[in-house]
């Protein structure tokens, strides 16, 4: 048992007070630009962190997470529009039956996109786990794609291409940021527990996990159906945070997005994935001005749009030849590194005065 | 080291981030933001488009006597960069009205932002009847799908005679989907018969099967709702195939390269389209055409002289509300009555739609040419 | 449904399919050699097109000569590639060069977007592949007739380089183990050079005929292809060359005829490759022709 152990807690609950009362500062004199900036990060902690928990702390790279987002926003989406909604979205064909009746709050469709996404994350699990490596990569990378392909075709469902819209946007703040906290602890205590041990067990050596006794089909089900679990209600409150939704919110640039952080925050950290998920949303609304004109002094650069995204897909490649272990690599952020730090550096600095 | 170094990245990247932007706060300027896909999936419509506004800028630089200013912000075509868009033109560059989004979709990402910052915001090409729908300050200057698919249809039952229709259509572009709805609506009630309907879907190229599917139906007309680029491929195939129907598409064919790809092969494809070169009535056209070829060399087409509309009738509702406040331009944009604009005369309806005629347009000899305009 | 639709279908599959093929053979040479799924092979394909679209408008060469520039600039490209992005990562886990891979083909098409804009541009054709012959009611176009010569000539050549050369001996070694090879005295960086070399070139020359067939070019047109091609290196077993060829045709088949059978499920069509992927993983994870699944 860690001799910390109260002290850390305090400062846990202390860091979670600073979190709240940073969102209420937020909501009260932040623009509803600043705001929706915090709501993308808060999501894309979620997303990140959870995709972080297949990718990373298991060692299994997939590339899947759009399916599992597509999923979660559509089963949330329409369990919360209203029937009369339905029917004015549902331009080209009608909605089938029951999905036509069903209207449920806000709060029981996150636990339902959830759960129909852990449940479609169990079901792939079973042919996705059968390769390995590069493969499983393509194969997850391919039900993405089907995901896609169906929500085009499913009319009566999905809408098609024209997607839903009018959705409420109950996505505020609270929400994101609650059920990011929500994930970020469910998740680190999964992955401190017997299970995340064996989890990780499983990257390093998947022979030697098998051979001390590790299952490790059944834990990359576990971690593959949790992190569906979480994707999918990262869907639910990203479909309720841009009120629309349509099968080219779920294409392969989503996972890029997640990708990129998950690497820069380093394949296997909480903390990284959390730090670069901010980094990026935040970063890349920063990193526009490349695409605006520039003055320098003399000479007038014109706006070149795009810029961005080479810079983003440079950023992938640079990470992965100079720093591959991201911005964390596998270290985790803990109170007590924290405290150990500021002695370590702080102190002799303080004496030296 | 490196990780500390990246760390420092990192940080000195966040502290310019939460330094204020330097937004021109100047009320000397009208500021009019443009949120427009200039990359990823549909990057080609966005970035024709913003041609067209860049021309229309320097046809029109001011308005109020006072100089407008154009922000670009790209959505890389997805929705969440869209909804970041619209609020960031709002609230970081103060913008005083809006134009985009090319892509219905997207454009429903960012109504909302827009209706509630009661900022007006004008689409050049979002067709889908849902961008409007309940929506006090989302406007269009294309027509919506519904009248499209119905002229089309009538069209062809009328002047064609055509009686067996078939269809391919891109599923992933809810533009095609809704056109190629309303078109088989109207031609069915008309009398027609669709003998088939098939699919592709966007960044396929081959459609060979489908045509060839299609061809087994013996249909006498077919109908490509799809953007020029696969309009043109669909063309080759089918004169490749031996499908020897007339082809009719709509108006995300009007391209200069859908004759460029499509070569002899479009010969004889009529579409629905917003404007024709040489029949060009208004003013405004021929000083756009001629704008536009001396700054891009290429010919005008559909997409970016609807990005110019947006353009045009923003400032014109701004000339006439004698105001850039958003409501008063709102109302002023609602009350759009017989502007003369490169697309033909534009009344803006109650619901937010523009009210226009539109234009029959076939590739004859490896031109656009006019064959005739139909009213509403 | 009548007979001469049944054979066009045929026709067409086989169009498609042989060039499904082609793309497949640049992919599955790499992989073979290097276990390294280079994800920007569709996007190098694209390239391809480009320079050679450039060389034709731009600089007013002969459709040949820029043929010949374009695979000869996609083979530098390859190398520049491989030298800047890939050797870097080469003793790095697998996964990395995936990723590395993932961010060269989103480097490639945003490049593109930037640099040739992202409207489609017409692709000519010379006149004798564009014009059309027909026999039996049948129609096709003279590219069909080229399509398979010119890829047997390129299998040909690859199986050469691959099986009858010293280059050949020292890929075939490095496939097995990088590190010994090294230790043998092979200069294993100048080999994969030359891999990339011929594996992009081969992907230009895949690209141009694509093109040529769907004379429409523009930044994001290799992604699909490209991902078609890694099905068909898959359902071939991946590393074979010739298995690339026939997984290809089959997948060609596959999704024409799924379209010629049953036209409603047209929109699927995208959905077939995935699902014969994870079909083939599934029940046969070593291809139809391939040799044991490797890690």
């Amino acid at each position: 048992m860690d001799p910390h152990h109260k002290r850390n807690q305090l400062l846990s609950l202390a860091g979670m007070c600073a979190i709240v009362l940073f969102l209420l500062y937020a909501q009260t004199y932040g623009t509803s630009y600043d705001v929706r900036i915090l709501n993308n990060c808060a999501l894309f902690i979620i997303l990140a962190v959870s995709y972080n928990l297949i990718n990373g702390v298991t060692g299994q790279f997939s590339l899947e997470p759009n399916a599992f987002v597509a999923i979660g926003a559509y089963t949330s989406a329409l369990l919360t529009l209203t029937p009369m909604e339905k029917e004015i979205s549902f331009i080209i064909e009608p909605i089938i039956w029951p999905l036509s009746v069903i209207h449920i709050p806000f709060i029981f469709s996150l636990i339902a996109e959830g759960v129909v996404t852990a449940i479609f994350g169990f079901i792939m699990g079973f042919p996705v786990f059968r390769v390995r490596g590069d493969y499983l990569a393509i194969v997850t990378l391919g039900f993405g794609e089907v995901v896609r392909v169906v929500a085009n075709n499913a009319q009566t469902v999905t809408n098609g291409p024209l997607g839903l819209k009018g959705l409420a946007p109950y996505t505020n703040l609270w929400w994101s940021w609650g059920f990011a906290i929500f994930t970020v602890f469910m998740i680190s205590r999964l992955v401190k527990s017997s299970y995340g041990r064996a989890l990780k067990a499983v990257k390093y050596d998947e022979s030697a996990a098998e051979a001390v006794g590790i299952n490790t089909f059944w834990h990359k089900m576990l971690a593959f159906t949790c992190s569906a679990f979480f994707e999918g209600v990262g869907g639910g409150l990203l479909a309720h945070l841009i009120t629309t939704i349509s099968p080219t919110l779920f294409t392969f640039f989503l996972t890029f997005n997640l990708l990129i952080m998950i690497v820069m925050g380093g394949l296997g950290s909480i903390t990284g994935s959390i730090i670069a998920a901010v980094f990026v949303t935040w970063g890349s609304e920063v990193l526009r001005f490349v695409e605006e004109p520039m003055h320098l002094g003399f000479i007038d650069i014109p706006p070149v749009p795009g810029m961005r995204m080479v810079i983003f897909s440079l950023i992938l490649i640079f990470l992965m030849i100079f720093a591959r272990n991201g911005i964390m690599g596998t270290r985790e952020f803990t109170w007590n590194g924290v405290i150990d730090w500021i002695q370590k550096y702080v102190k002799p600095a303080g004496k030296g005065t | 080291m490196k990780r500390l170094l990246l760390s420092v990245m990192v940080l000195s990247l966040m502290v310019c981030v939460s330094s204020p932007a330097f937004a021109a706060d100047k009320d000397d300027t009208v500021r009019i933001g443009i949120f427009l896909p200039m990359t990823g999936g549909v990057a080609a419509y966005g970035q024709m488009e913003y041609a067209g506004i860049q021309a229309a800028n320097k046809i029109k630089p001011t308005v109020l006597g006072k100089k407008v200013e154009l922000f670009l912000v790209d959505t890389k075509s997805d929705k969440i960069e869209a909804a970041n868009a619209v609020d960031r033109l709002i609230k970081k560059n103060n913008v005083h009205a809006i134009i985009g989004e090319a892509i219905s979709g997207n454009t429903i990402a960012g109504a909302p932002i827009a209706d509630k910052a009661k900022i007006p915001m004008v689409s050049p090409t979002a067709t889908n009847p849902l961008v409007t729908q309940n929506r006090q300050y989302i406007f269009r200057v294309c027509f919506i799908d519904p009248f499209q698919g119905e002229m089309a249809a009538k069209y062809v039952y009328d002047n064609l005679g055509s009686r067996k229709a078939a269809i391919l259509v891109d599923i992933a572009q809810d533009y095609c989907v809704g056109l190629a709805n309303f078109f088989a609506k109207s031609f069915i009630l008309k009398g027609g018969k669709i003998v088939a309907t098939t699919y592709c879907q966007t960044g396929d190229q081959d459609f060979t099967a489908q045509l060839s599917s299609i061809m087994a139906q013996k249909p006498d007309i077919l109908y490509i709702p799809n953007y020029y680029a696969e309009v043109a491929l669909a063309c080759k195939q089918a004169a490749e195939i031996g499908l020897n129907v007339p082809v009719f598409s709509g108006d995300g064919a009007q391209a200069p390269e859908l004759i460029q790809i499509g070569g002899k092969d479009v010969e004889g494809v009529v579409f629905t389209g917003h404007f024709e070169k040489k029949a060009a009535s208004t003013e405004l056209a021929k000083k756009y055409i001629a704008m536009y070829e001396k700054e891009t060399g290429k010919e005008a087409s559909g997409f970016d002289a609807l990005g110019a509309d947006a353009y045009f009738v923003i400032l014109d509702a701004m000339e006439r509300a004698k105001s850039i406040n958003g409501t008063k331009v709102r109302d002023a944009l609602a009350n759009t009555k017989n502007f003369q604009a490169i697309s033909g005369t534009i009344n803006i309806g109650a619901d937010g739609n523009a009210v226009k005629s539109l234009v029959l347009i076939q590739v004859k000899n490896g031109n656009f040419t006019y064959l005739d305009t139909v009213n509403p | 449904m009548d007979v001469t639709i049944l054979l066009q279908q045929f026709i067409n599959a086989l169009s498609l399919g042989s060039l499904y093929g082609l793309i497949a053979i640049g992919y599955t040479m790499v992989y073979g050699i290097l276990r390294l799924i280079n994800f920007a092979h569709g996007d190098i394909m694209m390239m391809g097109c480009f320079f050679a679209f450039y060389g034709i408008f731009m600089f007013s060469l002969s459709w040949w000569a820029s043929f010949v520039i374009a695979i000869v600039l996609t083979a530098v490209l390859g190398i520049m590639i491989d030298r800047g992005a890939y050797r870097p990562v080469r003793n790095a886990p697998r996964i990395s060069a995936l990723i590395t891979a993932i961010g060269v083909s989103f480097l490639l098409e945003n490049v593109g977007l930037v640099v040739f804009g992202g409207r489609p541009k017409g692709f000519p054709r010379p006149e004798f592949l564009g014009t059309i012959h027909e026999l039996w009611g049948v129609r096709f176009l003279g590219l069909l007739i080229w399509t398979p010569l010119v890829t047997l000539l390129l299998l040909a050549f690859i199986l050469f380089v691959v099986y009858r050369t010293r280059v050949g001996r020292a890929m075939r070694c490095i496939s097995f183990d990088m590190e010994t090879t090294r230790l043998m005295g092979v200069d294993v960086n100048r080999i994969v050079a030359i891999t990339f070399a011929i594996g992009s070139a081969v992907a230009a020359a895949g690209g141009i005929l694509w093109a040529m067939k769907y004379p429409q070019i523009n930044p994001l047109m290799g992604i699909i292809p490209g991902l078609k091609a890694f099905v068909a290196a898959v359902l071939g077993g991946i590393g074979n060359v010739t298995g690339a060829m026939a997984g290809g045709l089959l997948l060609g088949f596959a999704e024409i005829f799924l379209v010629a059978i049953n036209p409603d499920l047209a929109g699927y069509r995208d959905a077939i490759a995935f699902a014969i992927l994870i079909l083939i993983l599934l029940f046969r994870p070593s291809g139809l022709m391939g040799e044991k699944l490797p890690e």
